[in-house]
C-alpha cells in the first residue's frame, strides 16, 4: 500500500498538484509512481517560463530502470523548478511529497477539479 | 504466470518485486537495486540463478563434440575442474548462446542463459549428427551465486567443512562436485565469488541459511548494474545471432590454434577478419548528468554512427555508463543523442569495474 495524502490531487499519469495558498501549483510524482520506477538517478527539469497545457511532458525522471516522462497536471507557466534534484534525485525516492519537481503559475485553477482526489487515485491504481 | 525457481516463495516473504525474465518470474530488487548493487562491490550478496540452464553432457565423445560446436577449445580443459567461457556460433558466425563450461569427472558441464534455453537445446541436437554423445538438461538443479569480495570467506563458514575446505582451493574458473552440490569459483558480477549448483529441494533451505547469516539477497536489476560495469555481454542486448563475437569483445574466447579444429562458424569467422573485422564494443562514459540506454544513437565526427547495446547509471562510478557497438576507426570521443539532444561521452575500454576498483 503506498502512502495517499489526502489533501493532494493526481494525474491519472501518476503526478500529485497541490494548490498553494499563493495561487501557484506544486507538482511532483506519487509514491506509487516512486515506487514503481525504483532508484531514481536523474531528473531533467523543465525551463522556468515555459508555458505548458494540461497533459504536456514537463521533464523527465530517470531510473535506474527507464526514463519516464512527467506531465504538468495544470496548464500555466513554470515559475520555480526544484534544483535541489539535480544533486540528490534520490529525494523523489524518499519523501515524494516533499521533494516537489515543479511549481506553476496556473490559468485556471479549476482544473485542478478535473484531477482524481486521494480516493479517485487510491482506486486508479487498484489500492 | 511464468516459471518459477524452487526460491519464489522466499523471494516474495523478502519483499521483492518480482518481474518476468526470460518467461520466469524472477525479483528485480528487494527494496533499492542501487543499495544491493553496493553491497556486493563492497561485501557479498546472493543471487537466484536457477532459471539459467544446466545441462550435462558425456559420452565417449564429448569431447570432440564440444569442439565442433564451440567456438573456445574444450580440449584446453586440462582435467577435472577447470572452466572456460565460450560462444556457440551457427554457420555464419552469430552467436546462438554464450556459456560457462567446467569439465567434470563425467564429461563437461554447461551452463546457458535461461531465455536463449529452446533456442539452445534445438541447435545443439541438431549438431548432434553420429556423435557418440548424451545431453541431459538439468531441471532437478538450482543455481545460487554469491557474489563479492566477502563471497568465499563467508559461504565457507556457511558449509560442511568439506565444502568449505573446497571453496578456500578453488582457483578462479575452477569448479568441483562435492557429493550433490558443484561449486565454482565463476560468477557474472567484476566481484571474486562463487556460483554453486544444488539439488533444487535442498535450495531453499540454504538460500535461508544464507540470508539469515546476513548475506543480502540482491536481484536482477543489480545484477544487469554489476555486470555492465563489468563489461560483461548480456545475451539478446550486446550478442545475439546477427552479431559476430569479433564485434562483441568475444575475440579472445575464440581458440584459433589448431587450425585444423573445424568449428561451427569458423569459416565465416575467418573470412570476416581476412576483410578487415567493421564493427567494435565499446564503453561509454556520460560525463555529463543523464543515462545512456539501449538503442540510443552514437555519433562519432569524421568516423560514422553506432548504437548503444547496454546502458544505465552506474552506481559505483555515480555516472551513466554503457556498451555501444561503433565503426573500427572510433576514438575515444564520441556523441551520444538522448532526447533529440546530443551529448558528448568518453569512448573508452569497456571494464568499468574490477574487483571493487574503478578503471576508467
Amino acid at each position: 500500500m503506498s502512502n495517499i495524502p489526502a489533501e493532494l490531487r493526481f494525474a491519472e499519469s501518476h503526478e500529485w498538484a497541490r494548490l498553494e495558498a499563493d495561487g501557484s501549483v506544486t507538482v511532483g510524482i506519487s509514491d506509487h509512481a516512486q515506487e514503481a520506477l525504483g532508484d531514481v538517478v536523474f531528473v531533467e527539469l523543465a525551463e522556468v517560463g515555459k508555458v505548458f497545457a494540461a497533459g504536456d511532458a514537463a521533464g523527465v525522471v530517470e531510473s535506474v530502470k527507464a526514463a519516464s516522462d512527467i506531465y504538468s497536471p495544470v496548464s500555466g507557466e513554470v515559475i520555480a523548478v526544484n534544483e535541489d534534484l539535480t544533486d540528490a534525485p534520490e529525494s523523489l525516492n524518499e519523501k515524494p511529497y516533499e521533494a516537489w519537481i515543479f511549481k506553476v503559475k496556473p490559468n485556471n485553477t479549476a482544473e485542478l477539479e478535473k484531477l482524481l482526489d486521494a480516493a479517485g487515485y487510491k482506486a486508479a491504481i487498484g489500492e | 504466470m511464468g516459471q518459477r525457481t524452487p526460491l519464489y516463495d522466499l523471494h516474495l516473504a523478502l519483499g521483492a518485486k518480482m518481474v518476468d525474465f526470460g518467461g520466469w518470474d524472477m525479483p528485480l530488487h528487494y527494496g533499492s537495486q542501487v543499495e544491493e548493487h553496493h553491497q556486493v562491490r563492497r561485501d557479498c550478496g546472493v543471487f537466484d540463478v536457477s532459471h539459467m540452464t544446466v545441462i550435462d553432457i558425456s559420452g565417449h565423445q564429448a569431447r570432440e563434440w564440444l569442439q565442433y560446436l564451440l567456438a573456445n577449445d574444450v580440449g584446453r580443459l586440462h582435467g577435472c575442474g577447470h572452466a572456460l567461457y565460450s560462444a556457440m556460433l551457427n554457420e555464419q558466425g552469430g552467436v546462438v548462446d554464450d556459456m560457462i563450461v567446467y569439465r567434470t569427472e563425467d564429461g563437461y558441464r554447461l551452463v546457458v542463459n535461461a531465455a536463449t534455453r529452446d533456442q539452445d537445446i534445438a541447435w545443439m541436437q541438431a549438431q548432434l549428427g553420429s556423435y557418440q554423445v548424451m545431453m541431459r538438461e538439468r531441471p532437478d538443479l538450482a543455481m545460487l551465486a554469491i557474489q563479492g569480495p566477502q563471497a568465499r570467506h563467508k559461504i565457507a563458514e556457511l558449509v560442511t567443512q568439506s565444502r568449505g575446505v573446497l571453496i578456500h582451493q578453488l582457483k578462479p574458473f575452477e569448479g568441483r562436485a562435492d557429493g550433490d552440490w558443484f561449486i565454482a569459483r565463476t560468477g557474472y558480477t567484476g566481484e571474486d565469488g562463487l556460483e554453486i549448483v544444488l539439488p533444487a529441494d535442498q535450495a531453499p533451505g540454504f538460500f535461508n541459511d544464507l540470508v539469515g547469516a546476513g548475506i543480502s539477497p540482491i536481484g536482477l536489476g543489480a545484477r544487469d548494474t554489476l555486470r555492465l560495469e563489468a563489461g560483461m555481454n548480456l545475451y539478446g542486448q550486446d550478442i545475439h545471432l546477427n552479431v559476430s563475437p569479433l564485434a562483441a569483445n568475444m575475440a579472445w574466447s575464440i581458440a584459433w590454434e589448431p587450425a585444423s579444429r573445424a568449428f561451427i562458424g569458423r569459416a565465416a569467422l575467418e573470412a570476416e577478419r581476412e576483410a578487415g573485422v567493421q564493427l567494435k564494443l565499446v564503453g561509454l562514459v556520460l560525463e555529463e548528468r543523464g543515462v545512456l540506454r539501449a538503442h540510443q544513437v552514437v555519433r562519432i565526427a569524421d568516423v560514422g554512427e553506432g548504437e548503444i547495446t547496454s546502458g544505465s547509471f552506474s552506481p559505483t562510478l555515480s555516472k551513466s555508463i554503457a556498451l555501444a557497438r561503433v565503426p573500427m576507426a572510433t576514438a575515444d570521443r564520441a556523441e551520444v543523442e538522448i532526447r533529440g539532444k546530443w551529448y558528448p561521452v568518453r569512448v573508452v575500454k569497456p571494464t568499468f569495474v574490477r574487483h571493487g576498483k574503478t578503471l576508467i
